[in-house]
């Protein structure tokens, strides 16, 4: 069985104003088919986390460890870390002019297996991961997020998530800015993704909205940095009810 | 106090807009001697490197016939001819002086004579030029409601000075390719003329690849109504190449159209290239629909782009005139999201660039010559 392990991570980002410290000891351990949510209030550090699982080059992590299967991720490039089964659904996934989702998604295919996908089975398997999504057949001839809703971007990234099949998927915040309708279309596909291969999923998120429709396994709680808190999906009612005030008043102290 | 500069309120960086002169009023001749010498601070020679081409500027020219290789196609014709021909200076004629050197040195000029209606495609390469400074004239002519794709391609070594000029008869959809392919020391100075007839369209592409300096200037005059430009531009300079277009279109009569689309990539320590881009939308040219755009895909350090849009409008009864210039780095954010994909880089560096130059390519609309210069284009970002 597959397991991620991040342990004492400390991590920095360098900004115009010097060096700051973003991540200040995290322990966390998903095991795969394990739904973990990441909540917790803006610049807690819960993008931070994403960014530096997937190997995001403006952050440094300057202590500790993140595993996979107790292969060391740190050493690894973004790309390889990509093919070791890890995956990143991004918050603002970005246009790449004159690159069709076709051709982008057959070349990641390839890279991630090692070898390119039987033509046919590959054509399927997209065009019924297109529609599940409810994304328009046309959207396989757009060029990659070129004028795609926030909605399409993120039943883009989802529709990635599907046919790369990765053991580990972080969504970075996958929920925000949905309408009703894209929320549960994009947590369907999540759904579906997980029943189908039992991967692993860090769902990070700012609100309680996306777990009504995606029940998770484990919630922590993140604040300033590291996990104040964790519990069983009832964390995440308190949390509708309460808020983060509860988290934060003693830093204000 | 704040500066009108922290307001945002800048000029230009090509300084004051105040044209020396309408576009149209240059001084033009073909004879080299009605020509002041090139110091390189004209502005026509501004950002050019006269020095190393100082001979096909002023020197003396072999004006002797370039070897050529030609496809067959029916309805295409090529041949030789004098230079007294009255066919020769129909479209226009030279407003710098290595363009006037070349004029006044050719001996014959080829004439490429395509009609009847059906599509068809001729390829004519010229090769072995050698070291020594040429000249050479060049007359694509297409007959009223022909059709043809005309391929003009240059490979091998090449110090070549030379006029092309394209004529476009009534209703005639003429597509010409320019292709410099040449070796990595030649130097080819090019000035195309083309002039259309009414309701005439033509394609112009310059795909400029390989050379040390590659300057191909093509200026359009849409001399009557409703005749239509589409000027396309694809050019990869690698380290010390020098890639230079100035794109001039003349709005002349009423109701005409242009779209100008130059796409670049630099790479490599000395990789240069400049675009200029001058519409002239002329009294009579009411009704006229004009774009302009270059953009500009910078790979590594060391290069430098220049792309200077001109825009001088003389009527206020237009459709539309615009223009775009923008010169951007390779974005690190779509390479990461390419290699958090499992890409690696090197390739996610061509999947972009490739996307990017692409777009031009698939405008071309020769099949075989689209997938020639996409293998070529892959070449070029192997070659880093």
């Amino acid at each position: 069985m597959s397991v991620l392990e991040i342990k004492n991570l400390h991590v920095n980002v360098e900004t115009d104003q010097g060096t700051r410290e973003i991540l200040r000891g995290v322990d966390l351990v998903i095991n795969e088919g394990e739904i973990h949510a990441v909540m917790g209030p803006n610049g807690s550090g819960k993008s931070t986390l994403a960014y530096t699982i997937a190997g995001h080059p403006k952050y440094q992590v300057v202590q500790g460890e993140i595993l996979l299967d107790g292969e060391n991720v740190l050493e690894m490039s973004v790309d390889a870390r990509a093919r070791a089964g890890l995956f990143l659904a991004m918050q603002y996934p970005v246009e790449i002019p004159g690159v069709t989702i076709t051709n982008f998604l057959r070349t990641a295919k390839t890279a991630i297996d090692g070898e390119a996908p039987a033509i046919r089975g590959w054509v399927k398997d997209v065009r019924e991961s297109m529609s599940a999504l409810k994304m328009d057949s046309a959207f396989a001839e757009r060029n990659v997020n070129e004028g795609f809703s926030g909605g399409e971007k993120k039943r883009n990234e989802i529709l990635q998530l599907e046919l790369l099949k990765p053991r580990f998927a972080v969504l970075d915040e996958t929920d925000s800015g949905l309408d009703v309708d894209a929320l549960k279309i994009v947590s369907e596909g999540v759904n579906r993704a997980k029943a189908n291969t039992g991967l692993g999923i860090l769902l990070i998120t700012h609100y309680t909205r996306i777990l009504r429709y995606i029940t998770p396994d484990f919630v922590h709680v993140f604040v300033a940095g590291r996990i104040a808190e964790q519990g069983g999906p009832e964390l995440a009612d308190r949390l509708e009810d309460e808020g983060y005030d509860r988290y934060l008043e003693p830093a204000a102290k | 106090m704040p500066t009108a500069e922290q307001h945002g309120f800048r000029p230009h960086t090509d300084g004051p807009v105040v044209p020396v002169q309408t576009r149209s009023e240059r001084f033009r001749s073909v004879n080299v001697d009605d020509f002041a010498q090139v110091t390189g601070r004209e502005h026509e020679w501004k950002f050019s490197p006269v020095a190393t081409f100082a001979d096909l500027i002023g020197g003396e020219l072999d004006g002797s016939r370039v070897e050529i290789e030609t496809t067959d196609a029916a309805g295409v014709e090529v041949s030789w001819i004098d230079r007294g021909d009255a066919r020769i200076g129909r479209a226009g004629i030279p407003e710098e002086r290595a363009a006037a050197n070349a004029w006044s040195s050719f001996d014959e000029a080829l004439l490429i004579a395509v009609s009847g209606e059906d599509e068809k495609v001729v390829a004519v390469t010229r090769s072995g030029l050698g070291a020594t400074p040429r000249a050479a004239h060049t007359i694509i002519e297409a007959a009223p409601n022909s059709r043809g794709l005309v391929v003009l391609r240059g490979i091998g070594d090449a110090r070549l000075s030379e006029n092309v000029e394209i004529i476009v008869g009534e209703g005639a959809l003429l597509t010409v390719v320019a292709l410099q392919e040449w070796n990595d020391d030649a130097v080819h100075l090019a000035s195309h003329f083309a002039r259309l007839d009414r309701d005439a369209f033509l394609k112009h592409i310059v795909v400029s690849l390989g050379g040390k300096v590659v300057r191909v200037n093509p200026s359009t005059h849409l001399a009557e109504q409703g005749s239509d430009i589409e000027a396309l531009g694809l050019y990869f300079a690698d380290a010390g190449q020098h890639l230079e277009q100035q794109v001039f279109v003349h709005h002349d009569a009423p109701h005409t159209r242009s779209r100008v689309t130059y796409k670049g990539a630099l790479q490599g320590q000395g990789a240069r290239t400049v675009w200029i881009g001058d519409v002239l939308i002329g009294n009579a040219a009411v009704g006229t629909d004009s774009y302009e755009q270059n953009r500009n895909l910078v790979l590594t350090d060391g290069t430098r782009a220049d792309s200077v849009p001109n825009l001088e409008i003389e009527t206020g009864d237009i459709a539309g005139a615009g223009h775009a210039s923008a010169t951007g780095r390779f974005d690190d954010e779509q390479l990461f999201y390419l290699m958090a994909r499992g890409i690696r880089e090197d390739e996610a560096r061509r999947l972009v660039v490739r996307g990017f130059l692409l777009e031009i390519v698939q405008k071309i609309g020769s099949p075989d010559l689209e997938e020639r210069l996409t293998a070529a284009i892959e070449a070029e970002l192997l070659g880093s």
